[in-house]
């Protein structure tokens, strides 16, 4: 799927470290596209990326684009945030699981916290950090 | 080759401060060094093995030595797992004197977070999975709120459940006249503290604390020198616990390998333990290492806590009673140095009296370190009385 990096609310939007490992998965955040690692021998999808598979250790891994939707498998309303948060408004910190079967940290965002629940199917949005990349984050879906 | 019975505690020392605005922290590793050193009966100059973590200030363990003037070292270990590290120290040490590589090791830690707090360390930008993690605003305690939800959405956990943890930790702490936190609280008191990050409330998390605490570990033949009653080293095993390649689970801990390790080691099992010290950064963390220990069904840890198991001297599992992290002393955010302490007064019989477990025979420690919402460290030690 494809989705236009949209201005960041007033939520922080801190940039990520960006590394020659990871530089490819973040170019495609600013483009709207959500991407993990494939294993080329074992086939498994690999979250966060990273040069190797965790699960067989090969080296032959390639970028893989996901659908971008998944369901909140847990999460958390902060209200004391620190670094780049703090002093914002409470936040929602989550896990979501992909439909792919992946979980990975992100935050939940257009949805309060009390309106929330594991297992509600969400959908992936990106904030644009103002450095050439976009952090992959997500709401409820819209059917 | 196992370490069962090589090793002896035969030294422990809590400092007793948890505000400490006037002193640098290497001296405060000084002073608990010497503190421990002189309950064993020993001095700095009988040490051939240092062992410490990342609170050390300087480089590694040399730093410290050099400062301590441990000249007659033989064997250092600067292993960090986080709040586990001290608990990981003993076992490691009991392995270096089984094989022979030293006689007297000295574990020291020691920090002031309250007094001269530090930002974080730089490294962890550098960690492989920072950009996936740190954009998104994650603390500590929301990686253990994250924790919560998931294992109070799998198995029906109630927040009154887990401030019944911290209820039993604060009726310990009322007798210990050291506790940062010594009156005694209520579910209700726990439920309507500030909410940190839901579940989580203030009074769900671990104090604050500056201070400090060491060890000294020794070979038999040098226990057997000491007038000093020691506590043997009978198990111990570690575990990280990691993300799975995007498969994370976040309702259980290392513990569920490290414990059947270190139980298996001691020739024990958990219905054998006595006194229990669990590492209690939150309520939930408590929870989670009590189910993975085998104490409970995985799932009951909240029926198991509720009913007052952990209340010393006569409850099924009597816990953390000097008051634990939650109420007494978590020293530079690191919990596992006190929960050993603890478990070796219970041995001597040198707890505070109210919460002294008659006849304690057996005591268990775990530590953990990381974060319970990410990777972690969990690392498990069984010791025993002298005569264990």
């Amino acid at each position: 799927m494809t989705t236009p990096a949209q201005p960041a609310p007033p939520m922080p939007a801190p940039a990520p470290a960006v590394n020659p490992e990871t530089m490819e998965f973040w170019t495609a955040t600013a483009d709207g596209r959500l991407l993990v690692k494939r294993c080329q021998d074992c086939d498994s999808l690999i979250w966060y990326p990273r040069a190797i598979c965790p699960m067989c250790s090969s080296l032959r891994t390639e970028w893989f684009e996901v659908s971008g939707r998944g369901a909140i498998y847990s999460y958390t309303v902060n209200h004391r945030g620190e670094g780049a948060y703090q002093g914002a408004p409470p936040f929602v910190l989550a896990y979501v699981e992909l439909d792919e079967g992946l979980r990975m940290m992100t935050n939940i965002v257009e949805a309060d916290g009390a309106d929330l629940a594991v297992g509600l199917p969400v959908e992936v949005v990106f904030h644009d950090t103002g450095a050439g990349s976009a952090l992959p984050r997500f709401r409820p879906l819209r059917t | 080759m196992t370490i069962r019975g090589q090793a002896y505690i035969a030294g422990a020392y809590e400092h007793p401060e948890r505000k400490i605005p006037d002193k640098s922290i290497a001296r405060v590793h000084a002073e608990v060094a010497l503190g421990a050193l002189a309950d064993a009966g020993l001095a700095l100059s009988d040490v051939d093995a240092y062992f410490c973590a990342g609170d050390a200030p300087g480089f590694g363990p040399i730093s410290m030595a050099d400062y301590l003037g441990l000249t007659r070292l033989r064997y250092t270990d600067s292993t960090e797992t986080g709040g586990s590290s001290y608990v990981a120290h003993v076992g490691h040490a009991a392995a270096a004197i089984a094989a022979g590589k030293c006689r007297v090791a000295l574990i020291t830690l020691a920090g002031l977070p309250r007094s001269q707090p530090v930002p974080r360390p730089s490294a962890s930008a550098l960690a492989p999975e920072a950009g996936f993690e740190q954009p998104f605003g994650p603390t500590t305690v929301s990686m253990y709120a994250l924790a919560a939800r998931r294992h109070m959405h799998e198995y029906g956990t109630t927040g009154a459940q887990l401030a019944a943890i911290k209820v039993a930790a604060s009726l310990h702490a009322q007798h210990n006249p050291h506790a940062m936190l010594p009156k005694p609280v209520t579910v209700d008191e726990v439920l309507d503290s500030p909410m940190i990050s839901d579940p989580l409330h203030r009074l769900d998390c671990c104090v604050v604390s500056d201070g400090g605490g060491a060890l000294v570990v020794v070979a038999p033949e040098v226990a057997a020198d000491l007038a000093r009653q020691t506590v043997k080293v009978l198990g111990h095993g570690e575990s990280p616990k990691l993300t799975a390649g995007g498969h994370i689970d976040l309702t259980y801990t290392g513990a569920v390998w490290s414990g059947p390790r270190a139980f298996a080691e001691a020739g024990v099992t958990p219905g054998d333990v006595d006194y229990a010290s669990i590492y209690d950064s939150f309520t939930i963390t408590v929870l989670q290492t009590i189910e993975d220990l085998g104490f409970c069904e995985k799932g009951k840890g909240g029926a198991f806590v509720a009913d007052g198991s952990l209340v010393a001297p006569h409850g099924r599992l009597p816990f953390n009673t000097d008051g634990g992290g939650l109420c007494n002393n978590h020293p530079v955010n690191r919990g596992g140095m006190t929960k050993v302490i603890e478990a070796v007064r219970q041995l001597r019989g040198e707890a505070n009296a109210p919460v002294q477990v008659p006849e304690c025979q057996i005591a268990l420690v775990n530590g953990n370190g990381g974060s319970l919402g990410t990777r972690s460290a969990a690392a498990t030690l069984i010791l025993g009385r002298e005569d264990a």
